[in-house]
C-alpha cells in the first residue's frame, strides 16, 4: 500500500460511500452539542419527524450562555436561559446525553470531550463551533460545521464532504524557557495568513510539537481555524495514550490494549507527500501578541505595531489601518507600552489545568495591577474541582483575579462577562476579531503566562525576562 | 431550501478584507432557537456609528442598495465562527449569491445547506465588478448556475468553478439529509464492518 499520512488513514478509514468525484459519505464516531447552534437542528428533525440514529454517540453541554457567577441562582438573561433550558428539552426529547449546569461535569465543550475521555484518536468528531479542530490534539479528524450539519449527523451519522488537502506544519527544535504551545500557533498565523490553511487539514511535526503535553497540543490545534484550517492534527503517542487512560468514557481492559494497538498505527508513514509544507524553527519564536481585529495580525512581545504606509498591497494597508484605528494603537508603537483594562483567562483554547497552573506559578505572591480587572475561568467543573484541590484559587484570589465558574465566558461575551466600549483586554482566547468580546471592546490575544504578566504590570511585559 | 438556478439582481459591494462572520451577525444575535427574523442583526455593529445611531456610510445603509440580492465582497470571506446564523442572516436581507475571490471553508460550505450560492470570482474579476458597481447605481449582475457563468451589464461574462454534487443539489433544492438516508444500508453495512474492527467506537455514551 502506498505511504499514508494521519489524515489519509482516519479519512479512509471513514469512507461509506464515495462518488467518482471525489464526493464522500463519511461516517461520524462523535457528536459534540451545545446550546447555541443546536435548537434549529432538532427542530429540524421534529419537523421532519426525524429521529438521531445513534443518540449514544453524542454528548451535550451548555458552555456558550453560561453564567460563571454562582449557578444558584437563576440566569438574568431571559433569552439565554430560554436557550439552555431548549438543550435541556432538546436531551431528554432525542435520548442525548447532556451534562448540565450545575453538574460537576459541566464545561467549555472543547475541555469536557478530552476530559471524559470521550475524545479518542483515529476518531472523526464534529461539533457546531469552529473549534471542534481542539479534538485533532489526539490525532482525530475533528472539525466544525454548521447548524444544517449538525441536523445531518444527527439523523444519518454521516456527513458529505469533499476530500480537504494536507499540510505539514513542522516545528523543530525547543521552546524558548516560559513559551507555549499559544506562542507556536499564533506565530504559525502570523506566517500562513488567517486563510492560509483554508481548503487544508493541518497535521503538525517536529520535535517541538512531540515535546508538548496534550494541553499543549489542545492549544496548538484549538486555534488552526484561526489559519483558515478546519481540522489540524497531532499523531498520538504515548503522551496520548498516557492521558486518555483511566478517563471515564475510555475504552477499558482487553479493548484498551485492542484500541492501543490500532491507534499506534496513527502515524504518517515514511515518504508520504502532504500538498503543502510549512516550517518553523522553536527557538525563533518569541512570545505573541496580537495588535489587530484578526488573529494573523500578530507580533513577538518585542516587536511594534506595524506601519501601514509601508506596505505595498493596498487593500492590506487598508485593513491595518483600520485595524491599528479600531485597536487605538500608532504604528510603530513598541507592543510593551500598550497598556490594558482587563484580563481574560480562559477559554477552549487556555482553560485546561496546565494553563492554570502556569498562570498560577506566575501569579503567585504578585497582585494584579490596581489599574486592571482580571478573571479566571476554568474551562470545566473538574478542571474548577482540580485546581481548588491544588490551591490554585487561592494564589489567583490572593492575588486580584476573580475565580469564575466554568464556561466560555468572555472569549465571545455571550454570557454576561463583556468587555465595554473602549475597554482593552489581554486574553488568553482565540479571536480577537471587532466587537469579539464585547462591541467596541479591543482584545489581545496572549499566553496564559502573558496574561498574568500583563495584568501585574498594567502592560504588556516579555514574560522571558519578567522576574 | 429553495432551488437556485438563473439570479438578475442589484448588486452590493463590502470592500473590505476578512470578513468573519461574528461581524456579519454578532453574538447577541446568537441566543434565538429560530433560523428566521436575522436581518436585524445582520452586521448590527458596522451599520452604526458609536453613538448608536444608523452609518449613512455603511452600504447597507445607502438607498442605492436597498433590496440588493447579491452581495460582492473580498478576500477570505465568513471567516471565523462556524455560526450558520450568518448565511440566515443574509438570506433574511435578501441575499442569495456571495461574489468573493475567497471564502472560508465552514461559511462556503454552510451557504449550500441554505439556498445562497456563494461564486469564487478571480481577484481581477472582482476588482472589476467593485469598480462597476462604484461607478454605477442600479447596477446587476445575472448570475446563471447551469452554466457556471456571472453576466455583467455590458455582456462580459465570467465562469466559475463549483462541486458538481453542490451544485445538483443547489439547482434542485434538494434535502441532503433525505439524500443521505438512501444510503442507510451502505451506513449500516459500514457500522456492522467497523464495529467488529474497533469496537471501542461504538461504546454509548453514558
Amino acid at each position: 500500500m502506498a505511504a499514508q499520512t494521519l489524515f489519509e488513514k482516519i479519512w479512509n478509514d471513514h469512507v461509506v460511500r464515495a462518488e467518482p468525484d471525489g464526493t464522500t459519505l463519511l461516517y461520524i464516531d462523535r457528536h459534540l452539542v451545545h446550546e447555541v447552534t443546536s435548537p434549529q437542528a432538532f427542530e429540524g428533525l421534529a419537523v421532519a419527524g426525524r429521529t438521531p440514529r445513534r443518540p449514544g454517540a453524542a454528548l451535550a453541554v451548555p458552555d456558550h450562555n453560561v453564567p460563571t457567577t454562582d449557578r444558584r441562582v437563576a440566569i438574568a438573561d431571559p433569552i439565554s436561559a430560554k436557550q439552555i433550558q431548549t438543550l435541556d428539552d432538546n436531551c431528554k426529547t432525542f435520548g442525548i446525553t447532556m451534562f448540565g449546569m450545575n453538574d460537576i461535569r459541566q464545561g467549555v465543550v472543547h475541555v469536557i470531550g478530552p476530559e471524559q475521555g470521550f475524545t479518542l484518536p483515529g476518531m472523526t468528531i464534529v461539533c457546531g463551533d469552529s473549534h471542534t479542530s481542539t479534538h485533532g490534539a489526539f490525532g482525530a479528524l475533528a472539525f466544525g460545521i454548521g447548524t444544517s450539519e449538525v441536523e445531518h449527523v444527527l439523523a444519518t451519522q454521516c456527513l458529505v464532504q469533499k476530500r480537504p488537502k494536507t499540510m505539514e506544519v513542522r516545528v523543530e527544535g525547543r521552546l524558548s524557557p516560559r513559551c507555549s504551545a499559544k506562542d507556536v500557533i499564533l506565530a504559525i498565523i502570523g506566517k500562513i495568513g488567517t486563510a492560509g490553511g483554508t481548503g487544508y487539514v493541518i497535521e503538525y511535526t517536529g520535535s517541538a510539537i512531540r515535546a508538548l503535553s496534550m494541553e499543549g497540543r489542545m492549544t496548538l490545534c484549538n486555534m488552526s481555524i484561526e489559519g483558515g484550517a478546519r481540522a489540524g492534527m497531532v499523531a498520538p503517542d504515548d503522551t496520548t495514550f498516557a492521558y486518555i487512560k483511566g478517563r471515564p468514557m475510555a475504552p477499558k481492559g482487553a479493548l484498551w490494549d485492542q484500541a492501543v494497538t490500532a491507534w499506534r498505527q496513527l502515524v504518517t508513514d515514511p515518504g508520504a507527500k502532504y500538498d503543502a509544507v510549512v516550517e518553523l524553527q522553536a527557538e525563533t519564536i518569541a512570545p505573541q501578541v496580537t495588535w489587530g481585529t484578526s488573529p494573523g495580525m500578530v507580533t513577538g512581545v518585542d516587536g511594534v505595531v506595524p506601519d501601514p504606509r509601508t506596505m505595498g498591497d493596498e487593500k492590506l494597508r487598508q485593513a491595518t489601518e483600520r485595524a491599528i484605528e479600531y485597536m487605538a494603537l500608532t504604528p510603530g508603537m513598541p507592543i510593551r507600552d500598550i497598556k490594558i483594562d482587563k484580563v481574560f483567562i480562559g477559554s477552549c483554547t487556555n482553560s485546561r489545568i496546565e494553563d492554570l497552573r502556569l498562570a498560577a506559578s506566575f501569579a503567585k505572591g504578585k497582585k494584579v495591577a490596581g489599574t486592571v480587572h482580571a478573571m479566571v475561568v476554568p474551562g470545566s467543573g473538574l478542571v474548577k474541582q482540580q485546581a481548588e484541590q491544588e490551591g490554585l484559587d487561592r494564589i489567583f484570589k490572593e492575588s486580584g483575579f476573580e475565580w469564575r465558574e466554568a464556561g466560555c465566558s468572555m472569549c465571545l461575551a455571550m454570557n454576561a462577562d463583556v468587555l465595554q466600549p473602549g475597554e482593552r483586554c489581554a486574553s488568553t482566547s482565540n479571536r480577537n476579531f471587532e466587537g469579539r468580546q464585547g462591541a467596541g471592546g479591543r482584545t489581545h490575544l496572549v499566553s496564559p503566562a502573558m496574561a498574568v504578566a500583563a495584568a501585574v504590570e498594567g502592560h504588556f511585559v516579555d514574560i522571558r525576562h519578567w522576574s | 431550501m429553495d432551488a437556485f438556478t438563473t439570479l438578475t439582481g442589484l448588486v452590493a459591494p463590502l470592500d473590505r478584507l476578512n470578513v468573519d462572520t461574528d461581524q456579519i451577525i454578532p453574538k447577541q444575535f446568537l441566543k434565538t432557537i429560530k433560523r428566521t427574523g436575522l436581518r436585524e442583526g445582520l452586521f448590527y455593529d458596522w451599520r452604526r456609528l458609536k453613538d448608536g445611531s444608523q452609518d449613512p456610510a455603511f452600504f447597507l445603509n445607502q438607498p442605492r442598495y436597498q433590496n440588493a440580492t447579491i452581495l460582492l465582497a473580498r478576500d477570505n470571506f465568513g471567516c471565523g465562527s462556524s455560526r450558520e446564523h450568518a448565511p440566515w442572516a443574509l438570506l433574511d436581507q435578501g441575499f442569495r449569491c456571495v461574489l468573493a475571490p475567497s471564502f472560508a471553508d465552514i461559511f462556503y460550505n454552510n451557504c449550500f445547506q441554505n439556498g445562497i450560492l456563494p461564486v469564487v470570482l478571480k481577484g481581477s474579476e472582482v476588482q472589476a465588478l467593485f469598480e462597476g458597481v462604484t461607478a454605477r447605481e442600479g447596477y446587476q449582475l445575472t448570475v446563471d448556475l447551469a452554466a457556471q457563468q456571472v453576466t455583467t451589464p455590458d455582456g462580459t461574462a465570467y465562469h466559475f468553478e463549483i462541486d458538481p454534487f453542490r451544485k445538483d443539489c443547489l439547482y434542485r433544492g434538494l434535502d441532503a439529509i433525505g439524500l443521505t438516508l438512501q444510503h442507510a444500508g451502505r451506513i449500516t453495512e459500514y457500522e456492522q464492518r467497523r464495529r467488529t474492527q474497533a469496537p471501542w467506537l461504538f461504546q454509548d455514551v453514558r
